[in-house]
């Protein structure tokens, strides 16, 4: 620990903000680049088609054109991107024989502004043979659905049947046993900033530098520069100095560094293309859709015993990495917050002719305690208990910290009942259910929900693979995946100026500010005298495949590694000082900002020792190196590969969220009002309580617009039917609900400061409190939630036939 | 999503909008505030010949009353009209309405005769002047006519506006004495375009419903005036029997149909919900103004 | 092909000229030929409102207009929000102090439409706040911190006018 926290814990204002707040962001569509050429890519307009002919000789005669890249060209200079599982998928960055989904990339135009490249796109025929298309994962497993990859024979990129535990008997001893399917939409985030892409390609150094607002993980630059056919260190990844916003959605953009990248060597000239809006909500990325069947084994006492559950993952028309972490990112928390032993899970990876998926805010989580959450509820109302009291019962106690959980995870810290009480008692969970039983006596419609969740954070990287059978991974030769780390220096100028280096991307999180407050407490210096550089690039920055900022991964990884060099620094810093004050570094004490000889009151300040080690290199002691910095690489020790039994720590540290939520629907137009939201967290120490408010409120909204509003829609044929803003429905301010959050602290023992990530917080539990909630206002009419968005028209029907029954 | 090329003209004078939209004999496309159009533009859904410009029309930008109407250039601004005292004055509904009209900063250069002209089915201005009995005043080269909203509006996104010819004025009745009214609309979202919205006048005088106007949008290409129930109002008073009658009939009347917002079922419901809902506001109001 | 135009409008405080095809779209020439990227582009048709700015003061969408439509206009943009000293506009203040942002895209954009709002409404209710800015979309923050900090700059701008 720091010897004094004035710094964290401080809700400081953002060092980020004055330059966003008077236009001076740098964003990737502002950079200026020398020979800027602009793309425009056709995009197929067919669910699924042969592409029998493309010709561009009209597009390529339109003045203004340099060049056009189709997937003749792709074929030829790349390769198809390694996919995590076993079949073999050939994804290329754009389509080269067939389509697969509408907004597949056909043809890239390059010309010199895009105006004129989208002109010539209007010129480019493409000669079409339609083929049925299929979007239902179910439905596109049947022996006579569409294929859509020929060299896979089926439709089905992964399946994987995982037991852990004895279901079997548990399911035999069961007293109540309960059985339901759910349906979980495809939603995106759609980051007000769409992917921007610039490439140019060096012929004298044979270097490919992309310029492009990619957060990670940077495993996929391995991955792109072997599907350019270019050695790593010849790809160079920059990102640029400020995204805006990603929840996970820009991971997706890999095909187009490579496309856009292909178009730059293909061409010559330094090529730039920024996503329109359309091509967003067509072909960027967004989460899984999911249909999910679950049974629940308890006793009438409300014990949970095992679950069984088996789902269909859409991952769209290829499986993209790092799908399909949909089904396995959550494995060590496939248990939730219950004690239960016994699960068997069997992951179905269907490709349908619908666009690729990827992390979304949450990732995967909000499936799983969608399914798990309405799974409770339903267990408490079979066997008539109040469902707080169905948690309470089955909750991992805060005495069994560190749990492993039957799958592998380890989770490292929390006080469940703790969180919960606290939760129940902020929303005057008593006084709510009063309420609801004066409501029902007037004939409205009022419920209540709950829902928890273990948050996890920083990922493994490890997970993916159980992807694969562990008969391959218990191979001889098999080279196992795992780890999550986070690189960052700490130096010091010749005046005694500190600049932290990260080598993280941020898109909004405020990794300056925290980085700031971290370093100052460590060196008992303020902030403001503090530089953070967070500016990824490939070439100069220390990282790892793991690398990137996504899975909430900067509030305990990149946090800890920054506090590490800090230390690492202070620790040289005392030592060169005890050298200079001519004492053992046991009577040197490093506070505000200086070494203090423990007895004799000397001091030497940071700014002295910065001028003696930058000025005087002989005053450097011997066997100490020259230089005042340091640089601290932290990997997590429990992030290993999993073993032949499945097992695996996914996540690194595991936060605790409990909510509780009070709707009332309107009987006639069936719209939804929520009276109350109140969500307590623990992410272990809090280091700035500002931005972890700000990403609070930001989950939970992200979790509202896909339980109430958002859905990227697809007819029978695989036609998108959410195109524009004006059909794929993002909340406004206006929908936007007030929210009462609290927190409990539960150190984590692995991170350096005891903090966790927070950053997808209640994305994944807004859904599933809400369709409880929802669930309880309808009870009088016996109307159960398997299936979001909640859209009034829908919740009409269902309430509809549920009169009809009556 | 840039605009296709075409040709740009800005007239000062409708006579010159009307001889240049001559010239191009219907490849032209008048552009008004822009918020509908220049979005079909940026999709490359619209790729006229040529654009001509309404905005430097001062003779199409007014507000004025006459004839017991209140009369608004083609070219006023949804926004003028939000913040107009006479409009407040002699026809609250649209101020109503008007502030449904997507949003603030979208009202500044939105105006009335752009968005009657564009015709979306679920817009706030088609139902308003459907409801309210307006007139759209029509020019060409070859003269004017006025033209109800039963015969202006023809489907989706579709006028009775020839090749040629351009929407200069609306035109839309004052208040009559001792009314009340009501906008209801059920959105998704604020701002968006309804998925049923419902727009009413009542008259009642000594008791008596002397004159009842109802209209209602989102369920079908264009906005429609439900005489029936206006009818059943006039007969039997704006009591809640008469109107839980009227809005059974409302909903009988409409003919929705389904799509990615809402189902053409849920839209018959919906009218009768929102029907409901408007009458009694609107008979609460006149009751409170007699 | 149309004959390029000349276009000329002040905007934040200067007068700025320049030759434009009539289909530019006026955020591409304020961020492409005058240099001013602080006006961001996230639809390009006029929902999100990242691309606002205020058009002879009032908010308007800058993806739905025509540079040449500016012709003898009057604009500002986010860089013409603080005081030519540097002093943050009271709105620009509060949403630091508030944590209205994290990513700062829509930050322009959202704040050009609260400049607007209080413009024509100096005491909004919470309720008209939430109105108000639903014409810009935020995915960070789910707006509370920028409902806030719009109480808080409405509060410090009456009682200092």
């Amino acid at each position: 620990m720091a010897a004094t926290q004035k710094w964290v814990g401080q809700p400081l204002k953002r060092t980020e903000d004055p330059r966003l707040l008077v236009g001076d962001g740098v964003f990737i569509a502002d950079q200026l680049f020398p020979n800027l050429h602009h793309a425009a890519i056709l995009r197929s307009p067919h669910a699924h088609a042969r592409i029998r002919s493309i010709d561009a000789s009209a597009a390529l005669r339109l003045p203004g054109v340099v060049g056009i890249v189709t997937g003749q060209d792709a074929a030829k200079m790349t390769r198809p991107f390694a996919v995590g599982v076993r079949a073999p998928v050939k994804y290329y960055c754009m389509a080269v024989d067939k389509v697969r989904f509408v907004g597949e990339p056909v043809a890239v135009v390059v010309a010199t502004n895009r105006y004129l490249a989208e002109d010539a796109l209007d010129l480019i025929q493409v000669d079409y043979e339609p083929l049925s298309a299929v979007v239902d994962p179910e439905r596109a497993l049947a022996a006579d659905a569409p294929l859509l990859h020929e060299e896979v024979g089926s439709n089905l990129a992964c399946h994987r049947h995982i037991v852990y535990g004895d279901p079997d008997a548990a399911f035999a001893d069961a007293e109540v046993v309960i059985s339901e399917r759910f349906v979980f939409p495809k939603y995106g985030s759609t980051p007000i900033e769409t992917y921007g892409v610039v490439a140019s390609f060096d012929r004298t150094s044979d270097v490919l530098t992309i310029h492009a607002n990619f957060m990670g993980p940077f495993i996929l630059h391995p991955i792109t520069a072997r599907a350019l056919n270019l050695p790593e260190n010849k790809l160079r990844l920059v990102v640029p100095p400020d995204i805006g916003g990603s929840f996970g959605i820009k991971t997706g953009i890999f095909p187009y560094m490579s496309l856009v990248g292909l178009a730059a060597m293909k061409t010559g000239v330094t090529v730039k293309w920024i996503e329109d809006r359309r091509e967003h909500l067509l072909a960027s990325s967004s989460g899984t859709d999911r249909i999910a069947y679950r049974e629940l084994a308890a006793r009438r006492d409300g014990t949970i015993l095992a679950m069984r559950t088996r789902w269909y993952d859409n991952v769209g028309g290829y499986i993209r990495t790092p799908e399909p972490g949909c089904s396995f990112r959550p494995i060590g928390n496939w248990f939730g917050a219950y004690r239960f032993q016994h699960l068997e899970a069997d992951a179905n990876v269907v490709m349908t002719n619908k666009s690729l998926t990827g992390p979304n805010r949450g990732y995967a989580c909000g499936h799983l305690y969608f399914e798990i959450e309405r799974m409770v509820d339903l267990l408490a109302e079979k066997i008539g208990m109040d469902p707080a009291e169905v948690r309470r019962r089955n909750f991992i106690q805060p005495g069994e910290f560190p749990y492993r959980t039957p799958s592998g995870g380890l989770y490292d810290s929390g006080d469940y009942p703790a969180a919960f009480e606290k939760a129940l008692e902020l929303a005057d969970y008593a006084g709510l259910r009063r309420s609801q039983e004066q409501a029902r006596a007037d004939g409205r419609l009022f419920g209540v929900g709950l829902a928890v969740a273990v948050d996890p954070s920083v990922s493994n990287m490890g997970y993916i693979t159980v992807a694969l059978d562990p008969e391959i991974r218990g191979r001889p030769g098999y080279l196992p995946k795992s780890g999550a780390l986070e690189a960052a220096t700490v130096k010091v100028d010749p005046l005694g100026r500190i600049i932290g280096v990260l080598g993280s991307a941020p898109q909004g999180q405020g990794h300056r500010t925290v980085v700031a407050q971290i370093i100052a407490d460590e060196l008992g210096i303020a902030p403001d005298d503090i530089t953070i550089v967070d500016e990824m690039d490939t070439f100069t920055r220390v990282w790892g495949i793991s690398s990137g900022t996504y899975s909430s991964r900067f509030g305990s990884v990149g946090t800890s590694a920054a506090a590490l060099a800090a230390r690492r620094l202070r620790d040289k810093l005392v030592r060169f000082a005890s050298y200079l004050m001519e004492v053992p570094p046991e009577s040197v004490v490093w506070s505000e900002g200086g070494a203090h000889h423990a007895n004799n009151g000397q001091v030497l300040t940071l700014k002295d020792l910065a001028g003696r080690a930058h000025w005087d290199v002989e005053s450097i002691p011997p066997g100490m190196e020259a230089g005042l910095e340091a640089t601290a690489v932290f990997a997590f020790p429990e992030a290993k590969a999993p073993d032949l039994q499945d097992r695996v720590n996914s996540s690194n540290t595991y936060g605790f969220i409990a909510e509780v939520m009070a709707v009332e629907i309107d009987p006639d137009t069936a719209a939804i009002k929520i009276l109350k939201y109140v969500t307590v967290h623990d992410a272990g120490e809090i280091i700035n309580p500002a931005i972890v408010e700000g990403q609070i409120y930001g989950g939970a909204l992200h979790g509202l617009g896909g339980a109430l509003y958002e859905e990227l829609a697809y007819d029978e044929q695989g036609q998108a039917l959410a195109g524009s803003f004006m059909d794929y429905l993002v909340p406004t301010a206006h929908e936007a609900v007030k929210i009462d959050i609290a927190h409990v602290v539960s150190p984590s023992p692995f991170t350096t400061l005891g903090a966790k990530g927070l950053g997808e917080s209640s994305s994944m539990t807004v859904p599933a409190v809400l369709a409880n909630a929802v669930t309880d206002a309808l009870k009088p009419l016996g109307v159960h939630i398997r299936e979001l968005p909640i859209t009034p028209s829908r919740l009409w029907h269902l309430m509809e036939s549920a009169r009809s029954k009556r | 999503m840039k605009p296709p090329p075409f040709e740009y003209h800005d007239p000062k004078t409708v006579d010159e909008t009307l001889a240049i939209l001559g010239r191009y004999g219907g490849e032209a496309r008048l552009l008004a505030g822009g918020q509908s159009l220049m979005a079909l533009l940026n999709f490359r859904l619209a790729s006229p010949a040529a654009l001509v410009d309404l905005n430097p029309v001062p003779e199409l930008s007014y507000i004025r009353e006459e004839g017991g109407q209140l009369r608004f250039g083609a070219m006023t601004r949804q926004r003028q009209i939000e913040f107009s005292p006479l409009v407040a004055s002699r026809l609250p509904l649209m101020i109503e309405a008007t502030r449904m009209v997507g949003h603030l900063p979208t009202r500044t250069r939105g105006t009335i005769g752009g968005s009657i002209a564009h015709a979306d089915p679920a817009a706030e201005y088609p139902a308003l002047v459907t409801a309210l009995d307006g007139e759209m005043v029509l020019r060409s080269a070859s003269g004017t006519r006025v033209v109800k909203p039963a015969d202006f509006f023809k489907g989706f996104f579709t006028t009775a506006i020839a090749p040629g010819e351009m929407l200069v004025e609306v035109r839309i009745p004052v208040t009559p004495a001792h009314s009340g009214w009501a906008f209801e609309e059920f959105s998704r979202r604020h701002g968006d375009f309804a998925i049923v919205e419902i727009v009413t006048m009542l008259t009642v005088d000594n008791g008596r419903c002397t004159r009842a106007r109802v209209a209602a949008s989102g369920v079908g290409g264009a906005p429609v005036r439900l005489r029936p129930v206006e009818e059943i109002l006039e007969r039997d008073g704006v009591g809640e029997r008469a109107i839980g009658e009227a809005s059974a009939r409302a909903a009988e009347l409409v003919d929705p149909t389904s799509d990615l917002h809402a189902s053409a079922d849920y839209r018959r419901h919906l009218t009768r919900v929102l029907t409901r809902r408007a009458l009694t506001r609107a008979a609460l109001q006149v009751r409170g103004n007699n | 092909m149309a004959e390029p135009r000349k276009v000329s409008f002040k905007i934040n405080g200067a007068v700025r000229e320049g030759t434009t095809e009539p289909r530019k779209l006026l955020v591409d020439f304020i961020r492409d030929d005058l240099g001013l990227t602080g006006t961001h582009i996230g639809c390009e048709h006029g929902i999100c409102g990242a691309c606002t700015i205020l058009f002879n003061g009032e908010a308007a969408r800058s993806c739905l207009m025509l540079a040449v439509q500016a012709d003898g206009a009057e604009i500002t943009t986010v860089e013409g929000l603080a005081a030519p000293d540097g002093t943050l506009h009271p709105l620009q203040q509060a949403f630091w102090e508030h944590h209205a942002l994290q990513c700062g895209f829509c930050t322009p954009g959202m704040l050009m439409a609260a400049c607007d709002l209080l413009r024509v409404n100096p005491s909004p209710t919470e309720e008209e706040i939430r109105t108000g800015l639903s014409a810009v979309l935020c995915r960070c923050t789910g707006y509370q911190g920028i409902v806030d900090a719009v109480k808080a700059a409405a509060d410090r701008m009456r009682s200092s006018n």
